[in-house]
């Protein structure tokens, strides 16, 4: 446990550290990622480049190699990012994260300007014949690497992203057009080295090698994927563990705390045991993804019941037990008689509660929403309730007449009162 | 209360006087099954003054293993049963118990008490043969009426089981297998309505017109349903809601 409590949420960019940007690039994001670093406008940087470039192509193969070695980050420079390359979106979990880019045109520009430049560069400089005669296949073979190289980046990406299935098969081509890249640049070489009469033989002999390749490396292969993806469920689940604990720590710890200054006060340390348990009930007993955001509205009669014996139970310090059967999604005359309930809870707290706990019982039966609400107080007449005070009359059966339901309130045999609660769902949300 | 029977004299004895020789003249004995010592230590300060509760408690146990040989070899009346335990849960104990519950002679009955808000686990010890299921919020005296009531051989419910029972009988709007079987009575229903709603078992009484022990009649009959029936619904409507 001690392991997965030091793992961190969210994993936390070291300051001085080189990446590629993500954010914003023409091109590899080399640029980019160098000025963020160096802490230099962008432009500087890109111009530094073209003109290295000039230089006997010297910029053009720094930058390949930032791009091949540099890893991939996100951020770079400033914020004046353009936004219409790329678009990044803060995660609910406070994570940054790439969001799906369209083609990208700013890349596309690049690389068109790349090739006019080399074209311009390779025009003006003098080469031998023999050296401009391999300079395609070299230019093919670097573009193959260039191209299942670039994998690397898009996978990383694809995780952050969650691709669909769409994407993979693009992916696979790639990679069978780098390789194919590769093997006609080498196979180009070869054939130039000895001679066009042996062009078959030659193309025979490589993709052999090539085959014998995938067959050597393919088993190890996929077992360092099986082995990846297994890390990362480990991963996962540590940081689920980690989430869980780091929850029950916080609050079960902050509410011992609580209780134990105030161990005198007999009432505060109910209120704050009962609060806590029902914290962690809704967290172990939940199914996954509800109830832990305390933020949103209740959708559903259960829930709302729920919610508002929760806060009168908090706010008046009576215990209030809940039985739910069944469940509908409110609408508006149901929720018209939550609040009536609530209301009913409320008086039950505050008038029945020295009897005890106050039951609450809802049940859907079909079109019909029933809510009951008990105490175990002294009890009490309604009609020896002075005419001016509105609050049952209004607040519970007035509200639930003009909604088109009934509200009961009777005395229990032995003591205490209850309020019942009848109404129609609403029709629409058959 | 006490308050009150001190202020009206004659009435008031003759309620204690009733409630003492109630007392004195029953007696259980009771296993406690419970993984956290500090909550069996916590029960038999609550309920093992013998003298006064009438309950005694003559053996204890933290798991599954050690729960059936001390059941076994001390032949309770009663056993109280945590749900979750270590070496396969309430279920489990109910399992390898069943002999000694079937004993037409000296049958052990079982009450499961426990903190769960599942209703998988407290449904499934029901169906696994408890008679009984009340949460650990329950008071001292409450519990002790539990014991004699489940000793007596009726079922006990609390407020939460009911609800529990009447979701998994209210949802199930397919024809049933085994109609006798399978549907509560209107009567059934309404008890178990009541019990939802807070009521005590006298209460349910005094509110329809009927006598405790029909009350407790309807209850043992929703129990017997409940174990007895291999219901495909209940199957079906825990399995939509992962609750088995």
């Amino acid at each position: 446990m001690p392991d997965a409590a030091a793992l961190p949420l969210e994993d936390p960019r070291p300051p001085r550290k080189l990446y590629r940007s993500g954010d914003g690039r023409w091109l590899g994001g080399v640029a980019r990622g160098l000025a963020g670093h160096l802490g230099l406008p962008v432009v500087w940087v890109r111009l530094a480049f073209v003109g290295l470039f000039m230089a006997n192509g010297l910029g053009a193969l720094l930058y390949a190699a930032f791009w091949f070695f540099v890893p991939l980050g996100v951020g770079g420079v400033g914020d004046h990012k353009p936004a219409s390359l790329v678009g990044t979106e803060t995660s609910p979990e406070g994570r940054r994260r790439l969001v799906a880019r369209k083609p990208d045109k700013g890349q596309m520009v690049a690389l068109l300007l790349m090739v006019i430049v080399s074209m311009v560069f390779l025009g003006s400089v003098n080469l031998t014949n023999t050296a401009k005669a391999y300079l395609v296949p070299v230019v093919l073979v670097a573009a193959g690497v260039a191209l299942v190289w670039r994998q690397a980046d898009n996978a990383r990406r694809a995780r952050w992203v969650e691709v669909g299935g769409r994407r993979r098969t693009l992916t696979l081509l790639r990679a069978a057009v780098g390789v194919l890249l590769v093997t006609a640049g080498v196979s180009a070489i070869f054939v130039m080295q000895v001679s066009a009469a042996h062009l078959g033989a030659v193309l025979e002999a490589a993709l052999a090698v090539l085959v014998g390749i995938t067959l050597l490396a393919g088993p190890y292969l996929v077992r360092v994927t099986q082995d990846l993806s297994e890390e990362r469920l480990m991963r996962i689940r540590a940081q689920e563990r980690a989430e869980v604990a780091a929850h029950v720590h916080d609050s079960v710890l902050h509410t011992l705390t609580l209780i134990q200054r105030n161990a005198d006060n007999a009432g505060e340390v109910r209120r704050l045991a009962r609060a806590q348990e029902r914290d962690l009930r809704t967290w172990l007993y939940k199914p996954e993804g509800t109830g832990k955001d305390e933020a949103d509205e209740p959708d559903t009669v259960a829930e709302a019941v729920r919610r508002n014996a929760a806060e009168v139970e908090d706010k008046h310090g009576v215990p209030i037990e809940v039985v739910v059967v069944g469940d509908c999604p409110l609408d508006d005359r149901t929720t018209a008689q939550m609040q009536a309930a609530r209301e009913a809870m409320v008086n039950a707290a505050k008038y029945g509660g020295e009897g005890g706990a106050v039951q609450v019982y809802a049940e859907v039966e079909g079109r019909r929403v029933f809510v009951s609400v008990r105490d175990r107080g002294p009890g009490f007449d309604l009609d020896s309730i002075p005419a001016d005070r509105m609050g049952v009359r209004e607040s519970i059966i007035g509200r639930m007449e003009r909604n088109g339901g009934t509200a009961r309130l009777r005395p229990v045999p032995d003591g205490g009162t209850e309020v019942e609660l009848e109404m129609e769902r609403a029709e629409k949300t058959a | 209360m006490s308050d009150a029977t001190e202020a009206n004299g004659t009435t008031g004895e003759a309620e204690v006087a009733e409630g003492t020789e109630g007392a004195v003249g029953r007696h259980v004995r009771v296993v406690l099954v419970d993984d956290h010592r500090m909550f069996r230590t916590g029960v038999q300060a609550e309920i093992g003054q013998t003298a006064r509760t009438g309950v005694e408690v003559v053996g204890e146990a933290p798991d599954v293993d050690q729960a059936v040989s001390v059941i076994t070899r001390t032949r309770p009346e009663v056993v109280l049963l945590d749900v979750h335990l270590p070496g396969g849960g309430g279920v489990e104990v109910l399992r390898r118990s069943a002999a000694l519950m079937a004993d037409p002679e000296q049958p052990v009955r079982f009450l499961a008490l426990s903190v769960s808000d599942a209703a998988e686990d407290v449904i499934g010890v029901i169906r696994g043969g408890a008679r009984g299921y009340v949460t650990k919020t329950i008071t001292g005296s409450d519990l002790i009426d539990s014991i004699f009531r489940v000793q007596e051989g009726d079922a006990v419910f609390s407020p939460r089981l009911a609800g529990f029972v009447l979701d998994a009988f209210a949802s199930t709007d397919a024809p049933p297998v085994d109609e006798d079987l399978d549907r509560l009575t209107q009567r059934e229903r309404e008890v178990l309505r009541l019990i939802a709603r807070g009521y005590a078992y006298k209460e349910i009484g005094k509110q329809l017109f009927i006598s405790v022990k029909t009350v407790e009649s309807h209850v043992s009959a929703v129990l017997r349903k409940l174990q007895l029936s291999n219901r495909h619904e209940l199957t079906r409507w825990a399995t939509a809601r992962r609750l088995v």
